[in-house]
């Protein structure tokens, strides 16, 4: 029997793979698979009281969540900041890997973990650091004070929307920057020395040439920084205030202080479906636009 | 291209000042001897950082994290080692579907891996506490460590398996004689990483944690206090130091040896 299996297993490289993979999958089941299936399904129960759960199934809490304006608003207002924090991450960092792609010549992996150091200090302590700039008694603010530019603090720089995009697109800055650079590296010079040489000016090349090549870093980008953007909780919370607030925070709420785990379950899978849906719409939309433009 | 482009490099210079300078702040201002954060500077002081000493929860929250931190690390990179072989050495059916499940946890928001995990902890019964919180960094920087192996693995040479095998060693012999010398670098590389991941991760120790802070919940516990916030700030500087040695490290580990750990196993081979 065993001399059996060891034949199978010498042989295949299906079961090779699968039994060095076990571990992985193994975790991933049950770290986020079952856990996620147990948080379908409380998105389906009734919270009775506060430690009470009637397990009836019901649709009920998604039909909560659609009649709550507060819970609709959060999400829209958090699909907008992220959809604006990607965009402006993209058209910020762009030029950066453009440069240390193609102008850089010595040294360009220490550019490049130069850019990407400050991402790995903590999530926290950046955010808090922005805090310490844009808050009303802030470096922007005490500055333009001192200064005699302002005589009131700036209010707006801090607890806004504002504030978290900034922060965001400080945040998630090496999210861009890498696989914009890998993309942009692999681009063969002699397409853009052929286009130059037939007559395109220096835009029509970069429109024509360089960034169609360049897009599935651009797509890698925006699923990267998108997605767990749309689900950020920090920021929003020491950034936010009330305009700046994210679904997060609500969902924190419901599994905190309001205790509505079902509501918060089923706010978490609709956060969950809404990224999934944007992710397949971005991947066709630009799996398109790269067909038609190289 | 051999022309130069000054308006480009500029831009770049401006956007390493964005980068950096936010960051900067802390050190500057956990100097500072004042409890606001604006300028201008009121006078040097090595005080907060003293206040440090003093403070029991810091130091609860700080062995908490670094235990989270180690096994962590040593299990996430475990897992990731033998998967990032199976990637990087076989092609086999549903390898795309398994590479995309496996990266998963570091695509999701984290607040979902985190509500998703609360809630299948308090149904079964257990306090939370450490262990989750443990569970919940293993699950997410496994694909981190898987990258940064995998990366490491593929360029190399499976023939010095092949000829090691052939030579009469065993499997055994072969991982911790050949592969495991040839790997090091990447294993120690993504154990460093995965480390200062779950060092530095809030959200999924902010559901998971209880009672039990680890330092990034310590450190959100006092942002909340004014004049706590000195202390903080200290405390975050020596962070982003130890940080960015550690960071530094590993990338130094990355890339060193590939070449050279290569010619010495075909010496000895």
């Amino acid at each position: 029997m065993i001399g059996y299996w060891k034949k199978v297993y010498a042989k295949n490289d299906n079961v090779k793979a699968y039994t060095l993979l076990s571990p992985a999958l193994i975790l991933i089941i049950l770290a986020m698979v079952v856990p996620m299936a147990l948080m379908l399904s409380f998105s389906m129960f009734t919270q009775v009281n506060m430690m009470e759960i009637d397990y009836t199934f019901t649709f009920q809490r998604y039909i909560d969540f659609f009649q709550k304006n507060l819970l609709v608003t959060l999400l829209i207002k958090s699909i907008k900041i992220s959809f604006l924090v990607t965009l402006i991450t993209l058209i910020t960092a762009y030029p950066v890997c453009y440069y240390i792609a193609f102008y850089v010549k010595k040294n360009k992996m220490l550019w490049l973990v130069l850019l990407t150091l400050p991402f790995w200090t903590s999530y926290l302590l950046r955010v808090f650091s922005w805090k310490i700039i844009l808050g009303t008694k802030g470096v922007i603010n005490s500055s333009l004070i001192n200064a005699g530019i302002l005589s009131e603090p700036l209010t707006f720089l801090m607890y806004s929307e504002t504030a978290v995009v900034i922060t965001l697109t400080h945040a998630w800055a090496a999210f861009a920057l890498l696989p914009l650079y890998v993309s942009l590296e692999k681009i063969d010079f002699s397409f853009i020395e052929a286009g130059r040489d037939l007559g395109l000016s220096r835009f029509e090349v970069f429109w024509k040439i360089t960034f169609p090549l360049s897009l599935p870093g651009v797509i890698g980008a925006i699923l990267i920084i998108f997605i767990p953007t749309v689900g950020d909780y920090v920021t929003p919370a020491l950034l936010g205030g009330t305009d700046g607030r994210m679904l997060s925070n609500m969902i924190q709420a419901y599994f905190g202080k309001i205790n509505n785990i079902p509501l918060g379950a089923a706010s978490a899978t609709i956060m969950l479906t809404t990224v999934i849906l944007i992710t397949i719409i971005v991947s066709n939309v630009t799996k398109r636009l790269t067909q038609r433009l190289t | 291209m051999n022309e130069k482009n000054n308006t480009l490099l500029i831009y770049t210079l401006l956007y390493f000042v964005f980068l950096y300078v936010p960051v900067l702040f802390l050190p500057i201002f956990s100097f500072n001897d004042a409890n606001y954060m604006s300028f201008p500077l009121a006078g040097f002081t090595t005080e907060h950082y003293e206040e440090m000493w003093s403070k029991r929860n810091l130091h609860k929250a700080l062995w908490a994290s670094i235990k989270v931190g180690v096994v962590a690390s040593v299990i996430s990179t475990t897992i990731a080692l033998f998967a990032a072989k199976a990637f990087a050495r076989y092609k086999f059916r549903g390898e795309k579907i398994s590479y995309g499940g496996i990266m998963m946890p570091f695509l999701i928001p984290e607040i979902i891996l985190a509500v998703a995990i609360l809630i299948i902890w308090i149904n079964l019964g257990f306090k939370l506490g450490l262990v989750p919180v443990t569970i919940g960094h293993t699950l997410f920087c496994t694909p981190f460590a898987m990258l940064i192996l995998i990366a490491r693995i593929e360029g190399f040479d499976f023939s010095l398996e092949e000829a090691s095998r052939d030579l009469g060693e065993n499997a055994w012999g072969t991982f911790f004689r050949v592969s495991f010398p040839l790997y090091l670098p990447g294993i120690v590389a993504a154990l460093l990483l995965s480390f200062i991941i779950s060092f530095d991760e809030f959200i999924l120790a902010f559901f998971l944690t209880g009672s039990d802070a680890t330092l990034p919940m310590y450190m959100w516990g006092q942002m909340r206090f004014v004049q706590k916030l000195p202390h903080v700030l200290a405390l975050g500087a020596v962070i982003i130091v130890f940080t960015t040695f550690i960071v530094l490290l590993a990338f130094w580990l990355r890339n060193v040896g590939q070449g050279k750990a290569k010619k010495d196993i075909a010496l000895k081979l």
